[in-house]
């Protein structure tokens, strides 16, 4: 049985805003019933352009419908251009986390949403039309879409990005293909390595310090690594002493010292704090 | 809260009778059946016993029985043991609805160069059986086509198989593991060589099962080491637990009988309940060639997690076919198999029943359950 949040439950046997708004000004329609899931967002504004009155309709299971009813609460009152800031990330947050497994069920909440304001920007009469070039043949998903949730959502491996988008759940003829987007979204993010760069804060609570170091991890340090067929593993944060474990080639590699004292506690201590010194991990590595 | 146990496919509570006599076993007579003294000879005894009630349930003889960890590990001894056997056939038939101990362990075996067929059904979920006279050939060392599905509870005409397949000399197992304990077998009179069966599914314990292997049939030892299980399983017995099953099958030979009427009339009163106060519903699977205890149906428009969900918060349990409740992102594959449309497969729920249930709590589910899928149906965007 899945291990739902009480948030989860609680806007699946309670959800908020459910039906359908007459003459709504923006609609947006998601999924099918051959996916397993579907949401229809309809949705009107007031007299200042802010978001009055919004329904939807969900079919799926408990997280995709607490994942639109979340999604209601959270555009509700904002401005088209406010609305659009929302990310699965903050309908997946605002939950209390998903499943991984369940993360596609946020991605349909954001992906609905977008549809739903195109609708309302051409007039009511475009509706959602896939962009890209289609990877997933089973569940319809794109090239465009696949990066997309890679690059907002930090992904770094085929079985993610299932979770997230569903593409390669089906038959899995496209897992070579993600894999190659995969790295062309992580090549892309060693080019412009100022981009996104974590907000390093002027006195950090323990528990923001660990999430900023697992980002910097995730973005400015995994990458490299990975080019290299290596990879990285934070294991612990005692104070200022970060436990890291390397895997794959560079578990093996002579100058992962090097490699340690040079990019990882460089990194840190220019995104986290400076007072920040590394440690390698002397525990075996759990992945094997 | 009361819990409405309708999900007897999927595990069954152990008898109480079953416990009691498991539980000597454990501090007081726990030697070790294969030891030269009394202490353990006396458990020797109770092993001998319980091969017996096996026999007496399958209607065969003690010596055909060969005690293995479950369901799970006789299909796999099965279709090994039976390869290992012969080995210049290197084809395999089997289903699309199999039991995934045996649907998976086939399809490893394409890649070691096995040829590997799956039978088709039709939308009753009813076997091709013309698809397999065609593929029947010298080359076939193994059929292996379950007596009864555990989604739809559809049984298929396994002796009319057992006869095709025997008499154009290849070797035909079953995967019995739904239908032991629920319809009556005799396997005295029949062409069956293997039939798997296992404990937890019939009020036994769980991690024992067997592994029927009809005498002459020609199958390689599935673990080497000591004589236990006459050379063919070795390892100490589980003696609790197949005293367990041999007490598990006693019972269930006596209560035969009432499967297929008191819980077969409960499963056909919430059957017809539900169809009738469910719109948009409808059986998955033939409606005659069925399991007593067993009932799929579908919902459409509306996604089985989400009622499973719903279910629960009054303590009722039962399973979907549904993508969502496997981690998976696709229905079940008997489901698939069938051709059910997709609209349907994602909200199918099956209720299986047992000798404990009662009236009531059939009662219970027809109440709550016509409410939970109006409910769902007022979210989904497939409903007007």
């Amino acid at each position: 049985m899945w291990d739902y949040s009480e948030k989860v439950m609680d806007h699946f046997l309670h959800p908020r805003n459910v039906g359908e708004i007459e003459n709504p000004d923006g609609v947006g329609e998601v999924g099918s019933l051959a996916c397993g899931d579907a949401l229809r967002l309809t949705f009107k504004l007031d007299e200042n352009g802010r978001i009055a009155d919004v329904k939807f309709k969900t079919f799926g299971c408990a997280s995709a419908i607490a994942s639109s009813s979340v999604l209601t609460e959270l555009i509700k009152g904002k401005t088209i251009e406010e609305a659009e800031k929302v990310t699965n990330r903050d309908i997946a947050d605002y939950l209390g986390g998903l499943p991984e497994q369940k993360m596609h069920c946020s991605v349909m909440g954001r992906e609905a949403l977008e549809a739903a304001i195109e609708n309302y920007r051409t007039g009511g009469t475009k509706t959602r039309e896939l962009e890209g070039n289609l990877v997933c043949t089973c569940f319809g998903v794109t090239d465009r879409e696949i990066e997309r949730v890679i690059r907002e959502n930090n992904l770094t491996t085929v079985e993610q990005v299932t979770n997230y988008t569903k593409a390669g759940g089906g038959c899995g003829g496209c897992k070579g293909e993600i894999e190659k987007i995969i790295e062309k979204v992580q090549a892309e993010t060693l080019k412009i390595p100022a981009q996104p760069k974590p907000q390093k804060a002027a006195k950090l609570k323990n528990i923001q310090k660990i999430q900023l170091i697992q980002q910097t991890i995730n973005e400015q340090i995994r990458p490299a690594l990975r080019a290299d067929g290596g990879d990285i593993e934070l294991i612990d944060v005692e104070g200022d002493k970060v436990i890291i474990a390397f895997r794959g080639m560079c578990a093996q590699c002579k100058t992962a010292e090097f490699t340690m004292k040079d990019v990882v506690e460089a990194k840190l201590k220019e995104f986290v704090s400076p007072e920040i010194f590394v440690q390698e991990s002397s525990q075996p590595s759990q992945r094997q | 809260m009361k819990t409405v146990y309708l999900d007897n496919n999927a595990t069954t509570m152990a008898a109480p009778e079953v416990l009691e006599e498991m539980a000597p076993l454990f501090c007081e007579l726990y030697g070790n059946p294969s030891s030269m003294h009394t202490f353990g000879g006396r458990i020797a005894k109770k092993i001998t016993k319980a091969r017996q009630q096996l026999a007496d349930l399958l209607h065969c003889s003690p010596s055909e029985i060969v005690f293995t960890s479950g369901g799970t590990e006789s299909d796999n001894a099965a279709i090994a043991g039976t390869l290992a056997a012969s080995p210049n056939k290197r084809k395999v038939i089997n289903s699309r609805v199999e039991h995934p101990a045996v649907l998976t362990f086939c399809r490893e075996l394409k890649n070691q160069g096995y040829t590997v067929v799956e039978l088709g059904v039709d939308r009753s979920g009813s076997l091709d059986l013309k698809q397999l006279e065609e593929q029947l050939d010298d080359n076939t060392a193994l059929v292996s086509i379950m007596y009864a599905n555990n989604e739809t509870g559809v049984i298929f005409p396994i002796e009319q198989i057992a006869e095709m397949v025997t008499s154009k000399g290849s070797v035909f197992h079953t995967d019995a593991v739904q239908a032991v304990g629920k319809i009556p077998l005799n396997l005295s009179k029949s062409k069956i060589d293997l039939l798997s069966l296992s404990g937890h599914k019939l009020h036994g314990p769980k991690g024992i099962g067997a592994l029927y292997i009809k005498k002459g049939t020609r199958i390689s030892p599935f673990i080497l080491g000591g004589h236990q299980e006459a050379g063919k399983r070795a390892g100490t017995e589980n003696t609790p637990a197949i005293v367990g099953l041999g007490k598990a099958c006693e019972l269930a030979a006596e209560n035969i009988e009432k499967e297929n009427t008191k819980v077969k009339s409960l499963r056909d009163r919430l059957e017809t309940a539900i169809l009738e106060k469910c719109p948009a519903s409808m059986l998955n699977g033939d409606k005659e060639n069925r399991l007593p205890n067993t009932t799929n149906i579908s919902f459409e428009y509306i996604e089985g997690e989400s009622i499973l969900l719903m279910l629960d918060k009054f303590g009722i349990c039962a399973s979907s076919g549904s993508a969502c409740t496997s981690g998976s992102l696709e229905p079940s594959h008997v489901l698939r198999a069938m051709g059910v449309p997709f609209t349907a497969a994602h909200g199918s729920i099956r209720f299986s029943l047992s000798r404990y249930t009662t009236q009531q709590e059939i009662d219970f589910v027809i109440e709550k359950l016509p409410p939970i899928i109006a409910r769902l149906r007022e979210l989904s965007p497939f409903v007007a």
